[in-house]
């Protein structure tokens, strides 16, 4: 009986032990960035000032929990295995303790101060990132979530688009951070990419600030982190990071009106007669609608749908045909147009560039 | 042996627990206050911040007279308790029927304040803002008054078929306690609309 | 479940009709049988929500699945949370409070008998009027809906706009109801504890149970009313035109989350304090020894109560609160660790020096202590505002609150239904299948919640129906989906226990695991009255006393 329970504990403390170990190099293993480009979700691989004090942070905070952890399971573990009743015990009990006052003070003031010591820590980090002033060479961005894409405004610049985000890279000697700011059209979204910044909501009625200041460029991704409907998960981001000279041209092209090419007038038309102006806009013609994302420079962007599907013209074909197909339950309606008047449209999309 | 113990303790010479019917009516009137806090700071919270329509300032008159009327019902349904402790009946059935009395006129003052906001005023729930948490507070208030009424009604009809004695005190003492929470729950409405909201 | 506990030799007793036994059972207003019910209905909700999970599981186990629509599963984690919560966690809880706190007191029944029958059937109703959902919630216009706005329904989703059809309605009153029901109950254990204690059961001499089942109650008074209230503010918006939470007329979507959340957080309290309970009577009686510091566990707990009552924005880091605010919570919210820690090292301080005995109620409290720790310091991660700015709305969150749900209130509840389930039914639980069903569990339980935090660290938001491949996250979330699988074969080994042990299991007497504490100086199980006469006591732990009559409590109280 007692090699029993003794097997019980002992193994017991073996499997828990193991279960450790395990997920510690689990998580070593998984917090490794995965190489690929572009980069990860990884929020122990920051890019940029914000997430990199909360990484910081959130390593110290790890560092005492991990601390808290090994000592009281240490202690655990020494109960289970020490006190374990044996077979003789069944008769005698063993000293009958109550408490006692000094140990119950020691564990009382330590925890206080270690509660302490993270609360001033974390004080620190929180009004660094969110009292933040705004630098003069800041680039001003309006992000206004929609069910389910982003809208994107650079007020200053006089641009609109949708979905993927561009901003520069911020030299630390002349930073060049970009700040949000964040609205909503409908329910509540939250505006997350893990290696750039922490998530702030998009809340109806109540405008948000947050800002980043990428270090290095590159392709960020993220996605909406606030369950807003349907298409919640689908509702990606894709941020990316350019050059100073890369941004500059990029804002430009998104500052011209659309491209007029009359190779395409019949899809344009196609376009303007069907209820896709009633959505959607394309700077310089009659569209004008702000429903959907602007389609200006739709040609400029990688992925269509909010991330749900790469920009190529047979998911562009198939996305105006029936959105469900790509993201059931999307507000894009099915446009049942004839597979002439698809063609033509889609030619037409392809020509904005 | 002096250190044995009895094992088989005396029950103690007293043994006196709070009445059931007191806690349980402390714990619901805990529990509304809850209720009825919420509602208080959703009103204080959206004061001026309607977008169209009647404002507070323009359309409320404060109902003193029915004011008065509901925290009087306090004092006589006070006496009418007392009165019923000491096994005085006709005192007793008195006092209550005029706590009913009064609590009814409040309702009518509530019921002709509405009219009149509804109907010369244009303003309902779904006016605006302060509709929505004017009506839902006040309202709210209404209600736990009718179901106090109710339940007074109910003691009432009793009382006069003559079960109501000094034995059924402690139970209509649980009841008062109800009233009074009521009456006190208005004082805080009154305050925060006709008073703080303006 | 006999209600005669005696035996009288050589006299037959007829047996009673099914129909006559389903009536006495429908009309009860025995505490006992009403924990039962309370108990049952819970154990039926973990098994139906635990095939919503299992659903959810199968639909992540791979990147861009289509085994469930995106609608479906939005309304499978919606439904998954509300059942869990509501009509798994409280009635079990509120059950076990039911059953044990007017036997521990030493008194007959609760306070109120029939409010008691009156708020189970709430509650009852609550869970249905949930599940009618699925039949009703479209009105005429064809198949129902289940809700899918989330368990914790942020406007302004659950708009008309957002909203049509009946299916958040539908939600609201499930919870309006049966959070009456709760507050029926826990006016009802607040008035038993400080009305019917035996003579010389000062508040003091209470079993710890009785004290945190009455922290418990209190909490639930306070925290379910803003919830009411919330919802009646929702059925007013959405019915009658009102504006609480209609963004478009000025009004505030973070009201409602304030709201919610001065509910919610309490609420997770109010599940975990009862399972507290459980580790308080439980553990001592395995390690032999009295529970370590019972003035303290007594004052913790009534600290953790009000402190978790400042706590709630917690859950709102990410939706743009000043540094002030954020700042404020983040300190509350460690503070309240402290309690809490305090009574994780008052159990291992119980343990210390004992003579553990690992029967299977023993096993799932050790398992208890070790997930609450981990959850418990997941949370003060979480409650640190900054680094929580990262890991809210992740799965990190989801792997923190199934630590602290499944880890502590699953666990926790496996402990006193292995404990008590031989004073309810006179009948041991099988010791084979109950350790089978334990490690099968651990095992599962661990595979599936230590693995999910990886992926909230690796940016995998939480509430969606599918994830993009190729960020980390594809490997670890069909492992994750393996463990469910462990964990639901643990359970049918569980239920199976529950039932074969109802039959045949061995015989339990009044007091098998030769504990302190009333309940078992009575008869397994007990008569309709409890007991034969109303005991006195002079300790905490009356029945230490009767077999210790050299040694007794009441000289060192």
């Amino acid at each position: 009986m007692s090699i029993l329970r003794m097997k019980s504990s002992a193994l017991r403390f073996l499997v828990q032990t193991i279960l450790l170990l395990f997920w510690s190099a689990m998580a070593v293993w998984a917090s490794e960035p995965n190489g690929a480009s572009p980069n990860g979700t990884n929020i122990f691989a920051p890019a940029s000032t914000p997430a990199k004090s909360i990484a910081d942070l959130s390593v110290f905070v790890l560092v005492i929990t991990g601390i808290i952890f090994v000592v009281v399971f240490a202690l655990l573990a020494y109960s289970v295995v020490k006190f374990r009743g044996r077979a003789m015990d069944a008769v005698r009990e063993p000293a009958q303790v109550y408490g006692s006052t000094q140990i119950e003070l020691a564990w009382t003031i330590i925890p206080i101060l270690i509660v302490v010591v993270l609360f001033l820590a974390t004080a620190r980090v929180l009004h660094a990132v969110q009292d933040a002033p705004q630098t003069p060479g800041a680039i001003e961005v309006t992000a206004i979530g929609h069910q389910f894409w982003w809208e994107f405004r650079y007020p200053k610049l006089g641009v609109v688009t949708a979905n993927e985000l561009h901003i520069p890279v911020s030299d630390p000697a002349n930073p060049t951070p970009t700040f949000l700011t964040l609205l909503s059209a409908d329910t509540d979204h939250s505006f997350w990419i893990p290696e750039l910044a922490g998530k702030t909501d998009l809340i109806p009625n109540h405008p948000n600030r947050m800002w980043m200041d990428p270090l290095r460029t590159g392709v960020f991704l993220g996605q909406c982190a606030q369950y807003c409907g349907v298409q919640h998960a689908k509702m990606l981001l894709r941020v990316s990071v350019d050059s100073p000279a890369d941004f500059a041209a990029w804002f430009r092209g998104q500052q011209q009106p659309a491209v007029q090419d009359a190779s395409v007038a019949t899809g344009r038309r196609v376009f303007e007669s069907n209820a896709c102006m009633n959505c959607h806009a394309v700077g310089g013609t009659n569209a004008n609608g702000r429903f959907g994302p602007d389609l200006t420079h739709l040609m400029s962007r990688i992925t269509i749908a909010s991330g749900a599907a790469t920009n190529t013209p047979e998911n562009l074909r198939l996305w105006i045909q029936d959105p469900n197909a790509i993201k059931p339950g999307s507000l894009m309606p099915a446009m049942k147009l004839s597979d002439s008047d698809l063609d033509a449209v889609v030619s037409y999309m392809e020509t904005l560039r | 042996m002096s250190a044995m113990a009895n094992p088989f303790p005396q029950a103690p010479a007293t043994w006196r627990l709070p009445d059931r019917g007191k806690v349980a009516m402390a714990g619901l009137i805990i529990a509304e206050s809850a209720i009825f806090t919420i509602f208080v700071v959703a009103y204080l919270f959206y004061v001026g911040k309607s977008l169209t329509g009647p404002t507070s300032r323009e359309v409320l008159e404060a109902p003193i007279f029915y004011t008065i009327c509901l925290l009087s019902s306090s004092l006589t349904i006070h006496f009418a308790t007392k009165s019923l402790a000491h096994d005085r009946v006709g005192a007793f059935l008195g006092l209550w029927v005029l706590t009913i009395v009064l609590g009814g006129t409040f309702m009518y003052g509530t019921g002709q304040e509405w009219n009149r906001l509804i109907y010369e005023h244009g303003l309902t729930i779904s006016t605006n803002l302060f509709g929505t948490t004017y009506y839902s507070l006040v309202g709210l208030h209404a209600f736990h008054v009718t179901a106090g009424l109710v339940m007074l009604c109910l003691v009432a009809i009793f009382a006069v078929a003559g079960r109501v004695r000094v034995e059924q005190s402690r139970r209509v003492e649980v009841l008062s306690m109800y009233w009074h929470f009521v009456d006190a729950v208005w004082v805080v409405v009154f305050t925060v609309v006709y008073v703080l909201g303006r | 479940m006999s209600s005669s506990a005696i035996t009288i030799p050589g006299v037959q007793i007829e047996d009673k009709p099914w129909v006559d036994t389903l009536h006495e059972w429908v009309t009860t207003v025995d505490h006992k049988r009403l924990g039962v019910l309370y108990i049952l209905y819970a154990l039926l909700f973990l098994v139906v929500a635990g095939v919503e999970a299992l659903i959810i599981r199968i639909q992540l186990m791979f990147p861009h699945s289509h085994f469930v629509s995106p609608q479906v599963f939005n309304r499978l984690f919606t439904m998954h949370g509300t059942t869990m919560v509501f009509f798994m966690g409280m009635p079990i809880l509120f059950g076990f409070a039911n059953y044990l706190v007017p036997l521990m007191i030493g008194a007959r029944d609760m306070a109120f008998p029939r409010l008691n029958a009156f708020s189970f059937w709430l509650s009852a109703l609550g869970g249905f009027l949930l599940y009618f959902s699925l039949v009703g919630a479209n009105g005429l216009y064809g198949a129902g809906n289940a809700p899918d706005v989330g368990w914790w329904a942020y406007a302004p989703l659950t708009a008309r706009a957002f909203s049509p059809g009946h299916s958040t309605d539908y939600w609201t009153l499930a919870l309006l109801v049966s959070g009456f029901g709760s507050i029926g109950t826990a006016i009802n254990i607040i008035a038993t504890i400080l009305c019917m204690r035996c003579p010389g059961m000062k508040l003091s001499r209470m079993p710890l149970l009785a004290w945190l089942n009455l922290v418990m109650s209190g909490m639930v008074l306070i925290s379910v009313s803003p919830l009411t209230a919330a919802q009646i503010m929702l059925l007013v918006d959405r019915y009658l035109g009102g504006h609480f939470f209609d963004t478009q007329a000025g009004g505030s979507a973070m009201l409602w989350m304030h709201f919610f959340w001065i509910f919610g957080h309490p609420e997770v309290y109010i599940l975990i304090i009862p399972c507290f309970a459980f580790m308080s009577e439980i553990i001592p009686v395995f390690s032999r020894k009295p529970i370590f510091g019972y003035p303290v566990m007594v004052a913790a707990t009534v600290c953790i109560g009000f402190v978790s009552m400042s706590v709630w924005a917690h859950h709102m880091f990410s939706v743009g609160m000043n540094s002030y605010a954020n700042s404020f919570f983040t300190l509350t919210t460690m503070a309240v660790g402290v309690p809490t820690g305090i009574k994780i090292f008052n159990w291992l301080g119980t343990m210390w020096g004992g003579r553990i005995q690992f029967k299977v109620p023993m096993l799932f409290c050790i398992a208890f202590l070790f997930q609450f720790l981990i959850a418990g310091l997941t949370g003060v991660m979480l409650g640190s505002a900054a680094f929580a700015s990262q890991l809210t709305l992740s799965y990190f969150v989801v792997a923190h609150f199934h630590y602290t749900l499944v880890g502590g209130v699953v666990f926790g509840v496996f402990a006193a239904i292995y404990y008590w389930y031989p004073k309810i039914t006179g009948r041991m639980l099988n010791e084979t299948l109950g350790k089978l069903h334990f490690w099968l569990f651990l095992i599962g339980f661990h595979l599936t919640f230590d693995l999910m935090h990886i992926p909230g660290l690796l940016g995998m938001p939480r509430r969606i129906y599918t994830y993009e491949p190729g960020r980390g996250w594809d490997a670890l979330n069909l492992l994750i989906s393996v463990g469910g699988f462990i964990q639901a074969i643990a359970i049918v080994i569980f239920v199976a226990n529950l039932v074969i042990s109802y039959f045949k299991g061995k015989k339990a007497g009044n007091d098998p695991w030769d504990a302190w504490t009333l309940e078992w100086s009575t008869s397994s199980p007990p008569p309709a009255y409890n007991f034969a006469s109303i005991p006195v006591v002079a300790s905490r732990r009356p029945l230490w006393d009767l077999k210790h009559p050299e040694d007794p409590d009441s000289r060192y109280e």
